[in-house]
């Protein structure tokens, strides 16, 4: 296909595949929590809000995870079919970790996924309100071991190599929490905590244009910039504390991520620029001189090691991951901004009465996507020309494949992706547009109050 | 030589693979049948016998693939790409029927689309499973750690007929869940395919069974040589026992006892083919101790396994307690 062999193919599958699906883990492990939450508020302050928007979300919950669930067993075999070499090689030590994901996480999600949606008039509260817990605790133990395991691939440790040029875990505690692997974890579920605000925050602040009124919108919307108020914070700390840990065990990620070159002393923060990888040079750099040095080394004329100090065949492609990086880093500091201004809000009372904070928050509702999307690719390509970094190349990892194979399944997954993720979400949508207090079904809420506006026609 | 890590790996792996074939069989069952009812509600009901319980279900899946790739990195790294077309049929099918589970649910136009959806996808991915099955069964080609092969190998006669005979097996096994799970109309339809899929199931068994010997000579000398035979005959004599079983059970109107009837002619096909490969992982080429990680990739998880299996076992069927008993109309969260 277009000129392209057997490994570009899969790794341009890889890469589409495991794009789709973070989506949704990423949306589910913030998602459940909040149902946890939710679920508990219920039980402890007895108000009925609460249980209105357990029930809106978990409908929501069940349409994602359910997209969640069959986009990643298709990741749980995709390591085999076109990675087979890495699988053989690195199987020994990444294998066990995701092994425990499957043991420890995926069964308790799925075991009790039925009974959170359809047991609770079986099982009577207290035990709905632990199986909720347990696929929230589930989704946090899933993210646990699989970041250790890509932790492992970016910063490898613990392991020695046999004959057949396999990797042998010598000490699991070593490979487990490997040098990046606390950084990521924290990273990442902040990332899932904050999509999954931004997400119910636009979907309270686009009912709240509409009735600023409306009781759910107004508790989700609240909850939501809490919660932006506190994560979006927290998560610019953990990604300057990561960047200081990539520094140290992945430098050329980082020169990549700067568009920086040369090694000659203190380094400019780059707004704008086009990495050119051939010619050596960032072309039309918008640069603030020192800030890079600030920020990277935390000292004003610390210096940073530049692409050229490495063989040209181990440097990973630095305009994907420039762009990508900043990509990330701009929606970080728009959630704080929007955090931010509803703490102003709130402060002045107005947190439900300030329509264009209400219009910013629905339109920042996919950025925690985007900016997941945007980091995974940083950090991915970042490891790039390796699987496991500096000791196995991704052009010696993939599988013994003809390109019309791979090809015919890469077509076969866009395809269906689009189609069928696409109208998920598109559902997703149609659950959104109803509101928490006016478009669930009556038997589920007792009598409604009565609406000022017709609920949304929900079904097609 | 039993105690090694290895081999108590291979039991693990056999057994996620055999909890994997008789819960996620059923439920791809019930979407192979999906057709041939009429009418919305029934298969409304049809649908809510599964859902609760679907999703557990299919992580067995998982845990065969991810236990494989842990366990036996080499024997995964082998058999994946051998079976490339399979596997992807298989994952495409299981995403359609996976997501159904909840779409349908979310339109009332495009219902039928994913009524498609639902069976379309379960009996892709079914027939996806048993053509990979008899695909393993004749044999994988590896070289220098990697598999050798073409890329067509595994269409065969045979494999097309471990796929045909796989498609009718979960259809019995989705019949004879619907006995019990269902009352009214769907019950006595389910009655009806349970003895046709019960009849299917047999003969087909009964053709894969006499045409695996053949596939290698391993395999003949383990079923019709002594002393191997004497033992292996008790396979086919305990299947014939639970043939009688099903249909005495069918036709007495028990509702259970077709179900448990059909899993064991399940468990019994599947202790036949571990009788076929043992010692092998992957036949010709490897065997379970070829194929196994270092040793300290496998007490690492059967450490956690040892604990977390158990607990595992238990909650799943505390979820299947939550919902036993007949699904009536209307019940759901939907």
């Amino acid at each position: 296909m277009f000129g392209l062999d057997a490994i570009d193919l899969a790794r341009a599958q890889f890469a589409f595949t495991v794009s789709f699906h973070i989506i949704f883990p990423a949306f589910s492990i913030g998602l459940a929590s909040y149902l946890a939450v939710l679920q508990g508020m219920a039980l402890w302050t007895g108000q009925a809000v609460y249980q209105r928007l357990f029930d809106y979300w978990k409908t929501i919950f069940a349409v994602g995870f359910g997209m969640g669930v069959v986009s990643g067993i298709v990741m749980s075999y995709q390591f085999g079919t076109n990675w087979s070499v890495f699988s053989d090689k690195a199987g020994p030590v990444i294998g066990p970790l995701m092994g425990y994901e499957v043991l420890s996480a995926f069964f308790l999600e799925a075991g009790f996924l039925g009974v959170m949606l359809f047991g609770r008039q079986r099982v009577g509260a207290r035990l709905h309100m632990f199986a909720t817990a347990m696929v929230a605790v589930g989704t946090l133990f899933s993210a646990f071991w699989i970041l250790s395991v890509n932790s492992w691939m970016q910063t490898p440790q613990g392991y020695g190599v046999n004959e057949q040029g396999q990797f042998i875990p010598l000490d699991w505690f070593a490979v487990v929490f490997n040098p990046s692997f606390p950084y990521r974890l924290v990273h990442m579920v902040l990332a899932a905590y904050l999509t999954t605000a931004l997400v119910v925050g636009a979907v309270g602040g686009w009912h709240l244009v509409r009735n600023h009124m409306d009781e759910g919108a107004r508790t989700m919307f609240s909850m939501a910039m809490w919660m932006l108020l506190v994560t979006a914070p927290l998560q610019i700390l953990a990604g300057d504390q990561h960047g200081l840990n990539t520094l140290e065990h992945q430098p050329a990620k980082v020169a990549a991520m700067e568009g920086h070159f040369e090694n000659d002393g203190p380094v400019p923060l780059l707004l704008f620029g086009i990495p050119d990888d051939e010619a050596e040079v960032t072309r039309y750099a918008v640069e603030i001189p020192h800030l890079g040095s600030l920020i990277l080394t935390h000292s004003w004329t610390g210096e940073i090691r530049g692409l050229k100090d490495f063989p040209k065949e181990d440097r990973p492609p630095a305009a994907i991951i420039f762009w990508s990086f900043r990509i990330m880093v701009a929606l970080g500091f728009c959630m704080l901004g929007l955090a931010l201004w509803s703490a102003f809000a709130r402060w002045r009372g107005r947190l439900y009465h300030m329509p264009l904070l209400h219009r910013a928050a629905t339109l920042m509702g996919p950025a925690g996507f985007v900016a997941v999307i945007a980091g995974w690719v940083t950090t991915e390509v970042g490891r790039q020309p390796f699987t496991v970094y500096g000791l196995l190349r991704t052009a010696e990892s993939h599988s013994p494949l003809e390109a019309p194979a791979v090809a015919t399944s890469l077509i076969a997954f866009i395809v269906v992706y689009f189609s069928v993720f696409g109208t998920g979400v598109f559902y997703m949508f149609r659950l959104f547009a109803k509101s928490p207090d006016h478009g669930l079904d009556v038997e589920d809420i007792g009598p409604t109050r009565t609406a000022s506006r017709e609920p949304v026609e929900n079904a097609g | 030589m039993f105690l090694e890590l290895s081999f108590i790996w291979a039991g693990l792996i056999a057994f996620a693979v055999l909890a994997y074939v008789i819960l996620d069989g059923f439920d791809l069952g019930v979407g192979i049948l999906f057709p041939f009812v009429k009418g919305e509600r029934q298969r409304d009901l049809m649908m809510n016998t599964v859902a609760p319980v679907w999703d557990g279900n299919e992580t067995w899946l998982v845990l065969g693939g991810g236990g494989l790739f842990a366990v036996f990195p080499l024997a995964y790294a082998t058999i994946m790409p051998a079976l490339y077309a399979p596997i992807i049929a298989m994952l495409l099918g299981l995403i359609f029927r996976g997501v159904a589970f909840e779409f349908r649910w979310r339109t009332k136009r495009g219902k039928f689309l994913w009524d498609w959806a639902f069976a379309g996808g379960s009996m892709i991915a079914t027939f996806a499973q048993g053509v990979a099955l008899g695909a393993l069964v004749q044999g994988i080609h590896i070289e220098n750690r990697a598999y050798a092969g073409g890329w067509w190998d595994w269409l065969t006669p045979f494999s097309i007929l471990t796929g045909l005979a796989l498609l009718v097996g979960y259809a019995l096994l989705g019949a004879t869940w619907l006995v019990m799970k269902t009352e009214g109309e769907v019950h006595d339809r389910a009655r009806g395919f349970a003895w046709l899929t019960g009849v299917g199931t047999l003969v087909l068994i009964g053709a894969v069974s006499l045409w695996t010997p053949f596939q290698h000579e391993v395999y003949l000398h383990r079923w019709f040589a002594m002393p191997t035979a004497a033992f292996s005959i008790l396979v086919p004599l305990l299947v014939a026992l639970c043939a009688w079983n099903l249909f005495t059970g069918l036709k007495a109107g028990h509702d259970r006892r077709p179900f448990l009837s059909a899993l064991a002619i399940f468990v019994l096909c599947f202790v036949g083919i571990g009788v076929s490969f043992y010692p092998w992982m992957v036949p010709p080429s490897l065997t379970i101790a070829d194929a196994a990680a270092p040793d300290a990739s496998l007490s690492f998880l059967l450490v956690g396994s040892v604990v977390l299996i158990p607990i595992i076992l238990a909650y799943t069927a505390y979820a299947y307690w939550v919902f036993r008993g007949k699904v009536r109309e209307g019940e759901g969260y939907h």
